[in-house]
């Protein structure tokens, strides 16, 4: 195994857990903040990708796409704060899961109508559409650098937002202590719907990113909302920085899980047995990351309630 | 002789006239939303299609077309076979995209003495152990696009291949019956997890093995996002792609665009297949949904109901003799857009397969063109299991 490929694997996963954490940092918000399981979450990335894969056919300006698709699902995500999240944040975990569901339900087939139920077409820039030449021996699709950079620019954008802001100050004290921060006066109603719509700008922003590399279909949010639970169950749900760790652990562990395990395997155990128990193992790996994290912390690396 | 055949179904025909004209019922299962929601679009238009040209009629008989949508999920898709057979008393089943809810309803059909034609899904089962009388496997037995294109890749001399499928069972076939069609061994094996999203660590890979082509069968939005990231990594340049058809149909090629040109990938049809009742149809069908290509899917779809319709005509409209109807429907009397083909033993069809290749027509678009015949009359590999 060569040091280019793994250098090259080393990039798929950051890649890959910059992306999960886009997704991530607003579903956690919006958990720490809201005490709401938002199962729609996945919808509004979506969202973001149909919005980005329609402003692309009409501009051919990625960052036309993701700047609309980022307003506009804003706009989708305010809406639905306002005439479902409100009512729901005083309900019970079900009823929240029940309505929130209700919603991927109705998103899905609001995109089959609007769309179709073929998947969409989004092109990739073509400046961006081939790989670059990092080392002598190490090619890297200049698109997946790009999302590396816009990943970071945002983890750099929320990290600085959180600390550094007086919104931020409000964040955090929210997911602390909801009831506290209340009872010090947070326009709480106010501070709900900007989390919501953050999280849902964040998560256009992924999917308008993704969307070239990925089917932009409908049921495309449920596929990465799982992945997305799993990285804020690991760092701890509602801390914006144990999101951004869980993400980048499962990027890697992922990537390294289907890269290196088989090949792992092969050393000791026949290559019969190494080829049928591999993508397994891969497959499961970052559930068993997660099982161990949940055994030695269980809130999570990062707890966000103390 | 012909004059005689024309009296005898002319007398048969005079009784069922006589009747009262029940409507001879056909009860289809779509696939509208749920994992296989595109191909059952394509489906159904296929049906639509038929179903408009043979003016609502089967055989010439008044006919009545059920159509409902199950959402690829097996539990829905028995019940409503259940009602179905119970309450609307069908008398040929078609409609399902999955060989998941083929083995899950099959049963009920053939136990109720059912037609099922399939519009799509081959699963080994019912070709092999499972067979059955009323079971007809109209489009193609699930292994038969793997083996042409093993068939393929070998043919055109790709020595070191790599073969890529998701872990599970189909995945599993799917490989196997690419090996069978290769014959020598291929360079690699990679399964990958069902509904795989990012294929990095894979492209890595294939990027460090350099092989001459890669096989992917990775049905729906994983392939999607494979070939894009494949392109995208600029794998393009020194590796070929081949897949079986429904890796590179309309559906996906709509979804991909320009990175689809010049995968290979293997059929039992084309769009631009030689022949008068394929020409037929795809200008019908392009006609009635805006100039769209059909699939593979909706030239399927096309042909099951003018395999019914077919069978009815030969019957003389007397579908309750069950044992008439599947004789006429074993004959394969009707003229297919694929061209002539015949039923083997375990009511699989043996046919022609062809290779495609995806490129830019001269109109700019981008779409699958024939290249050549793999089989000429293929036969799948378990019809040896079926005894009956």
């Amino acid at each position: 195994m060569s040091s280019t490929l793994i250098a090259e694997q080393l990039l798929n996963g950051l890649q890959f857990g910059l992306m999960l954490f886009l997704i991530a940092a607003g579903l956690t918000l919006v958990f720490g903040i809201l005490d709401i399981l938002n199962v729609a979450h996945g919808s509004l990335y979506m969202a973001g990708a149909y919005v980005a894969a329609q402003t692309m056919q009409f501009t051919d300006s990625l960052l036309a796409s993701v700047v609309i698709a980022a307003l506009v699902t804003g706009l989708v995500g305010l809406v639905i704060e306002l005439v479902l999240i409100r009512r729901l944040v005083v309900r019970d975990h079900l009823a929240q899961v029940l309505g929130t569901f209700a919603v991927v339900l109705i998103a899905n087939d609001l995109v089959k109508m609007i769309w179709g139920p073929a998947p969409m077409m989004m092109n990739m820039p073509a400046s961006l559409s081939g790989p670059i030449r990092l080392l002598p021996d190490l090619l890297y699709p200049a698109y997946r650098l790009l999302i590396i950079a816009v990943g970071l620019v945002c983890a750099l954008g929320l990290y600085l937002f959180v600390t550094r802001t007086r919104a931020g100050v409000l964040v955090r004290a929210g997911a602390s202590n909801r009831k506290m921060a209340m009872l010090m006066g947070i326009r709480v109603p106010l501070l709900f719907l900007g989390v919501f719509v953050l999280g849902a700008v964040l998560a256009a922003i992924a999917g308008a990113l993704l969307g070239p590399v990925t089917a932009v279909q409908a049921g495309m949010g449920e596929q990465i909302l799982i992945l997305v639970l799993v990285c804020i169950v690991i760092g701890g749900i509602g801390s914006m920085r144990g999101a951004f760790v869980g993400a980048l652990l499962v990027g890697f562990v992922d990537t390294a899980g289907r890269a290196f395990l088989p090949a792992l395997l092969k050393t000791f155990l026949s290559p019969a047995v190494a080829s049928s128990v591999g993508p397994t193992l891969a497959a499961i790996s970052i559930y068993v990351l997660m099982a161990g994290v949940l055994v030695f912390r269980p809130a999570g690396l990062f707890p966000a309630r103390g | 002789m012909r004059v005689f055949h024309r009296l005898l179904v002319a007398a048969f025909m005079l009784p069922a006239l006589a009747l009262a004209q029940t409507p001879i019922k056909v009860g289809i299962a779509n696939d509208l939303s749920g994992p296989f929601a595109a191909l059952g679009a394509e489906a159904r238009d296929g049906f639509n299609l038929a179903i408009k040209q043979l003016g609502n009629k089967l055989g010439g008989q008044p006919a009545e077309f059920l159509q409902t949508d199950m959402g690829g999920n097996p539990d829905q898709a028995k019940q409503l076979v259940t009602r179905y057979i119970q309450r609307d008393k069908i008398d040929f089943f078609t409609g399902p995209i999955g060989s998941n809810v083929a083995l899950a309803v099959g049963p009920a059909l053939f136990a109720a003495k059912i037609p099922y034609l399939s519009n799509n899904p081959g699963p080994s089962q019912f070709a092999g152990a499972q067979c059955n009388d009323y079971w007809f496997g109209t489009a193609y037995q699930n292994d038969a696009f793997h083996e042409a294109a093993g068939k393929v890749a070998a043919d055109r001399g790709f020595k070191k291949m790599v073969i890529m499928a998701p872990d599970y069972p189909a995945g599993k076939d799917a490989l196997n019956g690419f090996k069978r069609g290769y014959k020598t061994d291929v360079n690699q094996e990679v399964y990958t997890k069902l509904g795989q999203i990012d294929y990095a660590a894979e492209l890595a890979q294939l990027r460090e093995a350099k092989p001459d082509a890669v096989y992917i069968f990775l049905p729906g939005g994983m392939g999607i996002n494979f070939i894009k990231q494949f392109v995208s990594a600029g794998l393009n340049q020194s590796i070929k792609l081949v897949g079986p058809g429904f890796s590179a149909d309309e559906d996906v090629i709509q979804a991909v665009g320009e990175p689809m040109i010049g995968m290979f990938n293997t059929a039992q049809w084309a769009f631009d297949l030689d022949n008068a009742q394929n020409k037929k149809f795809v200008e019908a069908f392009r006609k009635e949904y805006k100039n769209r290509n059909p699939s593979v899917y909706a030239a399927q779809a096309y042909d099951v109901i003018m395999a019914i319709d077919a069978a009815v005509k030969a019957t003389g409209g007397k579908v309750s003799d069950r044992a008439a109807v599947i004789a006429a429907l074993k004959k394969a009397d009707f003229s297919s857009v694929r061209g002539e083909f015949k039923y083997g033993v375990n009511n699989f069809p043996i046919q022609a397969y062809y290779a495609r290749v995806i490129e830019k027509g001269a109109d700019g678009r981008i779409t699958n063109k024939l290249v050549g015949k793999v089989f000429d009359a293929y036969q799948d590999v378990y019809v040896g299991a079926c005894k009956k």
